[in-house]
């Protein structure tokens, strides 16, 4: 499978959660956004896992290389599991606060 | 056209249809089960990667905790309705066309490749691999991320807590 098609999918996931962010205004809504953008960007440093590991083996029958960037996606997953956390923690306290998750309410900074 | 094509064309359609579900969909938790749809896309492009750790881990923490904990959210501020009553078109569609243009500009830029993300049954995906890598050289991040929990943890709890103080007054004007 040329890497081409894993970088135009993810490209698209990437650009679908950029539009998300930009036009929906339901926090939640932005917030899964972000999780998609994520989880395109996942996809794509496995695919060049793959590919770092098929141009290693080529010269090296039994190289491994390539499992550095798996670690790093889990470690990414680990650190996004921890964002959502605070992340749902916040909007349940913006919510119990001001009753609504449109954050076109949450211009304070602005005066 | 070999029946690794097919998977990889089916799983791809299926998670661009669902993500832009999600972002079109108006109510939220239809948002939800559609970007779940997405996760088993994707997991499903892990195993057509090889790899099966990823793919596992993908469906338990991200399908599985993480899309039942905005699931959780949701039903907890009970907006099963959607309220987005005045948006304007003008701001909808200038998100529409700068994330569009950003599509363009990244595609026009990769096109060119041509290595080839395949060869030989890899086995660096599995999880007798990834874990030796993982507890040898790759112990103290390790360790580092479950003080990273910890600390999240402990930071939803301090946000979540009712509290009479500051907040309440300055917000509810």
């Amino acid at each position: 499978m040329p890497i081409n098609y894993y970088i135009f999918l993810s490209v698209c996931l990437f650009c679908i959660g950029i539009i998300g962010v930009l036009t929906r205004r339901n926090a939640i809504v932005i917030f899964m956004c972000i999780e998609l953008m994520l989880n395109a960007v996942n996809l794509l440093l496995v695919a060049f896992s793959r590919m770092h590991h098929a141009a290693a083996q080529s010269l090296d029958a039994a190289s491994m290389a390539g499992a550095e960037a798996q670690i790093f996606v889990f470690f990414i997953m680990v650190v996004a599991a921890a964002e959502v956390t605070v992340g749902l923690a916040i909007i349940v306290m913006l919510y119990r606060n001001i009753h609504s998750v449109d954050i076109n309410f949450l211009n304070r900074l602005k005066h | 056209m070999p029946i690794t094509e097919i998977i990889f064309w089916t799983l791809s359609s299926a998670a661009i249809l669902a993500a832009l579900m999600v972002i079109f969909s108006k109510n939220p938790v239809h948002s939800v089960l559609w970007l779940i749809v997405v996760f088993f896309a994707i997991s499903g492009h892990y195993v057509l990667l090889n790899a099966q750790f990823l793919a596992i881990v993908n469906m338990i923490v991200y399908a599985g905790a993480i899309m039942v904990l905005f699931l959780f959210v949701i039903m907890l501020m009970n907006m099963n309705a959607d309220q987005e009553p005045n948006k304007s078109k003008w701001m909808k569609m200038a998100g529409v066309v700068s994330g569009g243009s950003l599509m363009l500009i990244l595609v026009a830029t990769l096109k060119n490749n041509t290595a080839v993300a395949g060869g030989q049954e890899a086995g660096i995906g599995l999880i007798q691999q990834l874990g030796r890598t993982l507890f040898s050289e790759y112990v103290v991040p390790f360790e580092i991320s479950s003080v990273l929990f910890l600390s999240a943890m402990v930071g939803a709890i301090i946000l979540g807590k009712k509290e009479k103080g500051i907040i309440e007054t300055n917000v509810s004007k």
